[in-house]
């Protein structure tokens, strides 16, 4: 991608406009709870709910798997849940179409409450609104291709003609044309999860709840995949929840990362944000390996302009990833100019761009 | 009695270690040999007080009260409500249907001489079913058994069993698949359907029989009942198990779709499952045909009867033809019903085009069918099977003087096997079980149900006995009970070496399952006739045919035991550098040994059910009672009460090593 002045300023505006979107949110989770056990519901609100989760194990053989989770997802936002295994994040997107029933808490999608819905309101909901990719793609052994992408369509009663031209479309979509009539069993992994990612495409949904979907994938096929859902994300700009265990995963295609630890939320932030200013020492652990010039925006190097400095320097937006920005900076014989509409947030010079570069060898 | 995929699955174990895991085997060990120490001991000091015996002819008063129970049920017949109107509804509707369809194949149509069908007819349109059903290869195996029927001499007996048989697998799908459907749905139906189908699977064959006759007298309700709640199990259980295997992840994506639940059963549970299914069908129909000729025993029409007279007769020559066309019977049954299951997947599978060119095919060969029914209507040459050249007498003649050459020639072989197991197992167990005062063996089996597996099958055990004791059948129990010992330890002993043999070879696995296959499908009354020719009508002759029945079962469970252990294991200790004969005694078969437990679980209970059978041709004690129940109206409740005594044994000796393997799993 090329440093346009159209291209640094999208970036930015586009942060603008989540932070915007997500006052009227298409996802809002509040206070959400899921605890497995006997009498799982009791724990809340007791002293015994702010135990560690060995503690609460040996008091009342109870595990809490998803504790007091609040989030917004905007419109059109991609929005990722990051945590090691047994964090609790396949749990939560779980409890978001109450694949698993939460324990406590509440789920709005779209403005519909979705924790008191009844059992129709909640089919109605996951055959229209919300679609999911698994990640052992779930399709049907037994079923061809168009009809595994269809199966969505056909549960919901959709003319037969109209769910085989819908499905075409997604099989296309998902670059599977000519692999229409194989059976799940006779595609490699990669493509059996391009017909899960049709299958929920196909029904046109609101949201997209990915459940670690490239996991199971070889290492370049998992990064073939990931670039498909920034694709796809482009052209259809879908909703977003991707749960993952990979931090680069995560830093590559979410607009705001949720890292997850023994079920409670750590941090939210955008990637830059988590990298930039991890929220404690887990999280700067986590990141620690990160390339952080591939990862920071200018915004987390430039430094206020001092009277010595020249301001005849080129112009930057401050959503630039200082990898991006170093050729240029280097290359400018003044400090680089960081520019926000028309105000001038600050200055980046030589030595602020190598500082990041060079303390992440050292690290 | 059938193959082991239908049994519950063995417990699985946990991943704990013990530390101590050793010291309680070895403790077992020598709790156990002080038990058959202090057996031995009291066996000395009281031989022959208190050992319960029985004359043949004569009677308790339980056993005279079940013969009244029998004739006021006669009496009732045709007066109580229940009796009149459901069983004998159930009895005239399935009498009519059977002999409806025997008129239709097997039997003369009044005022016909021959069936409205005659063999062409039949064997054309079993071709043609065979051909839509399974495929031109099983079209052939089916017409050439269908012929060989006719030619052997046992055409109308032959397809009266399978009258019998599809009637009673009929009706276990009109009633299984349902209840695996709702087993698999519903936790309350598994919790309340198993148990029951435990108890219908540890039943032996043959005690099923004479309770039914209270309900439904003798005759082909009986059979057609008896038959189908023998073949039920399998059907009920493969279902619930294939609904239940269907993967988790296909289900969650389904029902993350707004599936409901009958659309997951439709779409996703059921074409899954089908396969599995079908075997279950599959097993059902070896299982039914395998009760169907037993059924013989209360008039049931088939080939049973035949083997059963020859038996009763020793006509070698006769059972072993008549053994023949069931032994054909079942392979063609096992075969096309396995065929149709593959052709089913591969059609799936195959695309569009098929069915329009398939169509065309089948409606040719359907005129072809009908062409031959017409003419078998017609034609004399073509209804009646007596026509066709007879191959049966010559070959039960020769059958016979080969038999009889055998017997001649290896007279001192076949003697010196038989003795040697009598005079070295049989007659030392046996005086130690049945000479014994009752209360001592009886405590000895509780001792050992408790050290093997604790005070839950000890209590069962007692309860057990204590039946045993009630219906006055303890001295012929114990008698029944050391054959099933002898021949269980008989079956073990085969098992492991074979199994063993096979587990860690491919060549010899490859070479030997099938065979072993073979043998799991063939009728359990086909084994007496081998037996009966080589060691003639004695005790050990129904312990061979328990150790032909049950040995396949038992060699394949430790066969996969075996192949079971980690190779990772054998790969280490072979590294570390372990002899063969180390590996196997030291790695594969300690760790093998659930499978082994499990081995001589289902070794005890196939031999059980055999050893009764074997009351036939001399086997004497509970399955000659069982026989003569059968044979003299006032000996049925003396029959009855074998019949309960059977039960009572089986359910002790499953619920023992039930739990031992538990706790093998465990440890």
């Amino acid at each position: 991608m090329t440093l346009t002045p159209e291209r640094m300023d999208e970036v930015s505006a586009r942060i603008a406009r989540l932070d915007e979107a997500r006052r009227t949110p298409l996802l809002h989770v509040e206070s959400l709870w899921k605890v497995f056990g006997p009498k799982a519901d009791r724990i809340i609100g007791t002293p015994d709910a702010e135990l560690s989760r060995r503690e609460l194990m040996a008091r009342t053989g109870c595990v809490v798997a998803v504790k007091d989770v609040s989030f917004d997802v905007a419109p059109g936002e991609v929005f990722v849940v990051m945590g090691l295994s047994g964090s609790g994040k396949s749990t939560l997107v779980r409890c978001l179409t109450r694949l698993i029933e939460p324990t406590a808490g509440t789920v709005v999608v779209a403005g519909q409450d979705i924790t008191s819905a009844s059992d129709a309101q909640l089919r109605d909901l996951r055959r229209k609104h919300v679609a999911m990719v698994f990640q052992h793609f779930g399709l049907l052994p037994h079923r061809r291709v168009i009809d595994n992408v269809a199966y969505g369509l056909e549960i919901r009663g959709d003319a037969k003609a109209a769910r085989r031209q819908r499905a075409q479309e997604m099989v296309d979509l998902v670059g599977l044309a000519g692999n229409e009539n194989s059976y799940p069993d006779q595609l490699s992994g990669g493509m059996q999860q391009r017909v899960g990612l049709a299958r929920a495409l196909a029904v046109d949904p609101s949201v997209l709840l990915f459940d670690e979907p490239f996991s199971a994938l070889d290492p370049l096929i998992r990064r073939d995949m990931q670039n498909e859902v920034i694709r796809l994300h482009h052209e259809v700009g879908k909703t977003m929840v991707f749960i993952t265990h990979d931090l680069a995963e995560a830093l590559k295609l979410g607009d705001r990362i949720l890292i997850m630890r023994d079920g409670e939320m750590v941090q939210v932030g955008r990637p830059d944000e988590v990298v930039g200013a991890p929220a404690d020492d887990y999280v700067r652990d986590f990141v620690s390996d990160v390339p952080r010039s591939h990862v920071l925006t200018l915004r987390w190097v430039m430094r206020d302009p001092q009277p010595e400095d020249s301001l005849d320097g080129p112009v930057m937006g401050p959503d630039v990833v200082v990898k991006a920005a170093a050729h240029k900076v280097l290359a400018a014989a003044h400090p680089v100019r960081v520019v926000l509409g028309d105000q001038l947030l600050g200055v980046v010079d030589r030595e602020d761009v190598l500082r990041v570069i060079v303390a992440e060898e050292s690290v | 009695m059938t193959a082991v995929a239908d049994r519950p699955p063995a417990p699985e174990a946990p991943l704990t270690t013990t530390p101590a895991a050793k010291e309680p085997v070895r403790r077992t060990g020598l709790l156990l040999a002080a038990i058959a120490g202090a057996w031995v001991v009291g066996w000395a000091l009281f031989q022959g007080v208190a050992t319960l015996p029985l004359g043949r002819a004569a009677l308790t008063g339980f056993q005279r009260s079940l013969n009244d129970l029998r004739d006021a049920f006669d009496a009732a017949r045709n007066s109580n409500f229940v009796l009149d109107v459901v069983f004998g509804g159930i009895r005239d509707g399935l009498d009519a249907f059977v002999s409806a369809a025997r008129g239709l194949l097997s039997q003369p149509a009044f005022p016909r001489p021959v069936p409205e069908i005659g063999w062409l007819g039949v064997l054309a349109i079993f071709a043609w079913l065979t051909y839509a059903l399974a495929g031109l290869r099983s079209t052939v195996l089916v017409v050439l058994s269908t012929l060989s029927f006719a030619l052997l001499g046992y055409w109308s007996d032959s397809i009266d069993l399978l009258i019998v048989t599809f009637t009673a697998v009929f009706f276990c799908l009109l009633i299984g698949i349902p209840l695996g459907i709702a087993m698999a749905r519903s936790k309350a139906v598994t919790t309340v359907v198993t148990p029951v189908l435990d108890v219908m699977q540890t039943m032996p064959s043959f005690s099923y029989l004479l309770p039914l006759v209270l309900l439904f007298s003798i005759g082909a309700s009986a059979a057609v009942v008896a038959t189908l709640i023998y073949a039920l199990p399998p059907v009920v259980r493969i279902t619930a198990h294939g609904l239940r295997s269907v993967s988790p992840a296909t289900i969650e994506a389904t029902r993350s779709m707004g599936s409901t639940r009958g659309q997951l059963l439709r779409t996703v549970q059921l074409p899954m499952a089908r396969r599995t299914i079908i075997v279950g069908i599959n097993q059902t129909i070896m299982a039914a045909l395998s009760m169907a000729t037993i059924a013989a025993l209360v008039d049931g029409p088939g080939l049973g009867q035949p083997v059963v007279e020859a038996l009763q007769s020793l006509n070698i020559g006769n059972a072993f033809v008549a053994g023949l066309a069931i032994v054909i019977t079942a392979i063609m049954l096992d075969r096309t019903t396995t065929a149709a299951s593959e052709r089913a997947e591969k059609e799936r599978r195959a695309g569009r085009n098929a069915p329009q060119h398939r169509r065309l095919v089948l409606g040719a060969t359907a005129v072809l069918a009908l062409a031959a029914v017409y003419l078998s209507r017609t034609y004399l040459w073509a209804a009646d099977p007596e026509r066709l050249p007879d191959l049966g007498g010559p070959l039960a003649d020769a059958t016979s003087s080969a038999t009889d050459w055998i017997t001649d020639t290896f007279f001192g072989a076949t003697n010196g096997i038989r003795d040697a197991a009598t005079y070295g197992l049989l007659n030392p167990l046996q005086s130690l079980l049945a000479d014994s005062p009752w209360w001592l063996v009886a405590a000895v089996l509780l001792a050992t149900a408790y050290v093997l597996g604790g005070w839950r099958p000890a209590l069962i055990s007692a309860v057990c006995l204590g039946v045993i004791l009630g219906v006055g059948l303890w001295q012929d129990s114990m008698v029944t009970l050391t054959m099933t010992l002898v021949a269980t330890a008989l079956v073990m002993i085969l098992a492991v070496l074979f199994g063993v043999w096979m587990g860690r070879s491919r060549r010899a696995d490859t070479a030997l399952r099938p065979l072993l296959d073979a043998g799991q499908t063939i009728p359990p009354f086909v084994y007496l006739v081998p037996a009966l020719a080589l060691f003639g009508p004695t005790r050990f002759t129904a312990i061979v045919a328990a150790i032909l029945y049950a040995g396949p079962a038992a060699i394949k469970l430790v066969a996969d035991g075996i192949r079971g252990v980690s190779p990772t294991t054998v790969e280490a200790a072979t590294a570390a550098g372990s002899s063969t004969l180390q590996v196997i005694t030291k790695v594969q078969l300690p760790m093998a040994r659930a499978a082994l437990v499990l081995a001589a679980n289902q070794g005890l209970l196939y031999v059980l059910s055999m050893v009764v059978i074997g009351g036939l041709v001399g086997g004497g004690a509970l399955g000659y009672t069982v026989v003569s129940g059968f044979a003299q109206a006032q000996l049925y409740g003396k029959g009855l009460a074998a019949g309960i005594a059977i039960v009572a044994l089986g359910i002790m000796l499953d619920r023992i090593t039930q739990h031992a393997a538990a706790r093998q799993g465990r440890r």
